[in-house]
């Protein structure tokens, strides 16, 4: 099922949670709402579900107004953060809730419910669990049985509220990828809300980035990722770094840089913001020809793992940046703090500054998950 | 700063917490010094002087026919208090919990009042609203409706000192635990009533029961509210503790000690029950936590 979202507007008391909101999610994807705690991104999954209500605008299923009907009716399956079981209820039960309070006309019959039921603790994998209680369960298969007992009402939108937030990292993971794999079996159009940018890069096909009540951008996690509409997502997905820039007919300027941004054409002498992400940087020992690089010194040298990032300042202006590159690529010439490098941006992309507030300089990466 | 950590670590089984043994002897002496002298011999010597003149003469003094009077009083003004005040505790901590609207906080000061005025006022209150020479005294007169001096009066003096024993015994409970639950069963279908059978009360039964307790043992036991409204009417208008002071008054100690000592059983039993209660309501509160039982 199809849900478009046309102009939802909702305030808690001054507090205004969700500004003139629209979004179409087509059938059977799997939409993440991405943002930082207070965006808005619970507000919206709980009108689409019927557990709040919007002040102005309307939720449509299928192009058919919802908005007026109970969350009873709205057959949505929905799971909380922490999953909410019937505590007193065994892990079947809560399964079969569902089902037992169904007026009597649709109710199944005892043996369609043990069948049912049966069926999806099979899907979550967890068969061998139906006579425990909640309590006696882990938080990862707390959440699975969560999902079992959203689906067994047949669903035509499955809603997941932060469903991994709760859980250890390894665990998320696991879980994560088990959703994916599951979604791609049902194909229950699905939306999830997340803070946790990297479990919406992986999970989700489309994702819907959420600042203050707004839309930032929709698309694809490549989309999102590779050119975020504006500043806020560059600097919510993912690391980057930030530098003060000039912009003046068509060229942006960052010290001795400088690079061509022909949709500022117009601009003269504007202050701007220039974001680059830390693996999008080139480390070289000699400058080059032109204003492409640069000059800065080797600060800090850290291991990742997988990858080993830099810390450098540059040598006039003393701003920081962060490098990151492959474990190879360093140890071919590695680097040692206080050498004098070039460093040469392959992407950077400018915005102009002309609300300078929301952006504080020097804050040169919001890693997303710490707000 | 090296010299002070070394200083510090050298007596690393001290606990920060843990105070000397001698401190700690004495606390504990104290306390049972004072629970003896308090609590235990004025206990122990409600038995010993209802049974000082022998079984006969206690087992007379609670089966004299104004003793049963009074118990059968007792019972019946707790019998209609006690659900009463479960459905009003049910319903306020309800609200309370779950929802926001305008004059919440009124609601609870109001819920409150009951343990903060004196049970005397609450007796002269009704005695100023139903009185004879009350607001609507005239008008019950006339209609031939009696309510101070007679059973109606002991029963509500018993509901307005017994108020708040369940309803915030239920609200800490429910704001704990929240209305995730109650959404959960919404979404999945549930009517609203449906919702409140199986998932709300299972979810507090623990908790209500342990209220229950507690109001029926104040509604058995209150003395002061149902003394100005009764009227000291024997066989009539007398409850269990009503009765004891007048036997006191009336220099029969062995039969008011006997007479006490019902209540004092009635008490102890629901302590213990409470206890056991409590106990449950624990562990309940536990899971609803989500820590392991």
């Amino acid at each position: 099922m199809s849900i478009d979202i046309q102009g939802l507007y909702k305030r808690f008391g001054e507090f205004v949670a969700l500004d003139h909101i629209s979004l179409a999610i087509p059938e059977g994807q799997l939409v993440a709402l991405l943002g930082p705690s207070g965006c808005g991104k619970t507000t919206l999954l709980r009108i689409i579900a019927g557990l709040e209500y919007a002040d102005q605008g309307q939720v449509l299923f299928n192009g058919e107004d919802a908005s007026r009907r109970h969350v009873r009716e709205r057959g949505v399956g929905f799971v909380f953060q922490h999953y909410a079981l019937f505590q007193h209820m065994s892990v079947f039960e809560n399964v079969a809730f569902g089902l037992r309070v169904r007026p009597r006309a649709t109710r199944p019959s005892e043996a369609q419910i043990r069948a049912k039921v049966g069926a999806l603790l099979e899907l979550v994998q967890l068969s061998w669990l139906g006579d425990r209680l909640p309590s006696q369960l882990s938080g990862g298969q707390r959440q699975r049985i969560a999902l079992a007992r959203a689906l067994a009402v047949e669903p035509r939108v499955l809603l997941l509220d932060e469903p991994f937030g709760a859980l250890d990292t390894k665990v998320r993971k696991e879980l994560r990828r088990w959703l994916r794999r599951l979604h791609d079996e049902l194909h229950i159009t699905s939306v999830f809300v997340t803070h946790d940018q990297e479990e919406a890069l992986e999970v989700a096909d489309r994702i819907v980035v959420m600042n203050r009540g707004h839309i930032e951008q929709v698309g694809s996690p490549e989309e999102v990722y590779e050119s975020p509409a504006t500043p806020f997502v560059y600097q919510f997905l993912g690391h980057i770094n930030l530098f003060h820039s000039r912009v003046h007919a068509g060229w942006a300027r960052v010290g001795h840089l400088r690079v061509r941004v022909p949709e500022y054409g117009d601009a003269e002498h504007a202050p701007a913001l220039a974001y680059v992400r830390p693996h999008d940087i080139d480390v070289l020992r000699e400058p080059e020809d032109g204003d492409t690089t640069l000059p800065a010194t080797v600060q800090r040298v850290s291991s990742l793992g997988s990858t080993v990032r830099l810390e450098v300042m540059q040598t006039p202006g003393g701003e920081f940046a962060e490098v990151e590159m492959t474990r190879e690529r360093y140890a071919a010439d590695p680097l040692r703090p206080g050498d004098l490098v070039f460093v040469k941006p392959r992407h950077l992309r400018i915005f102009l500054n002309e609300d300078p507030q929301p952006v504080a300089p020097m804050h040169w990466h919001g890693d997303g998950d710490g707000i | 700063m090296r010299a002070w950590s070394n200083e510090h670590s050298s007596r690393p089984a001290a606990i920060a917490t843990t105070e000397p043994a001698w401190v700690r002897a004495l606390l504990l002496g104290v306390a049972l010094l004072f629970l003896s002298l308090f609590l235990f011999v004025p206990l122990a010597a409600v038995f010993y002087e209802a049974l000082r003149k022998g079984v006969g003469v206690y087992l007379a003094a609670i089966s004299d026919p104004y003793a049963l009077d009074a118990i059968r009083l007792t019972l019946l003004s707790a019998a209609i208090a006690v659900p009463l005040n479960l459905l009003f505790g049910i319903a306020a901590a309800w609200a309370i919990a779950k929802f926001e609207f305008p004059g919440k906080s009124l609601l609870i000061t109001l819920i409150d009042l009951p343990f903060a005025v004196s049970p005397v006022i609450a007796g002269l209150i009704y005695v100023l609203l139903f009185g004879a020479q009350g607001w609507l005294g005239p008008w019950l007169n006339e209609h031939g409706i009696r309510i101070i001096f007679a059973v109606p009066g002991i029963v509500l003096a018993t509901i307005f000192v017994t108020v708040p024993f369940i309803a915030r015994e239920l609200i800490p409970l429910m704001q704990a635990q929240g209305t995730e639950e109650e959404e959960a069963a919404l979404v999945l279908g549930a009517s609203g009533w449906r919702t409140f059978w199986r998932i709300t009360l299972p979810n507090i039964q623990w908790g209500l029961l342990y209220g229950v307790v507690l109001c029926t043992a104040r509604a058995m036991g209150e003395f002061g509210a149902v003394s100005v409204v009764s009227g000291h009417v024997r066989g009539l208008t007398n409850t269990l503790p009503l009765h004891v002071e007048i036997l006191y008054n009336e220099y029969q100690f062995a039969a008011a000690f006997a007479c006490a000592s019902l209540l004092t059983v009635l008490a102890l039993v629901m302590l213990v029950i409470k206890t056991l209660i409590q106990r449950r309501a624990r562990r309940q509160l536990r899971l609803t936590n989500g820590e392991p039982a």
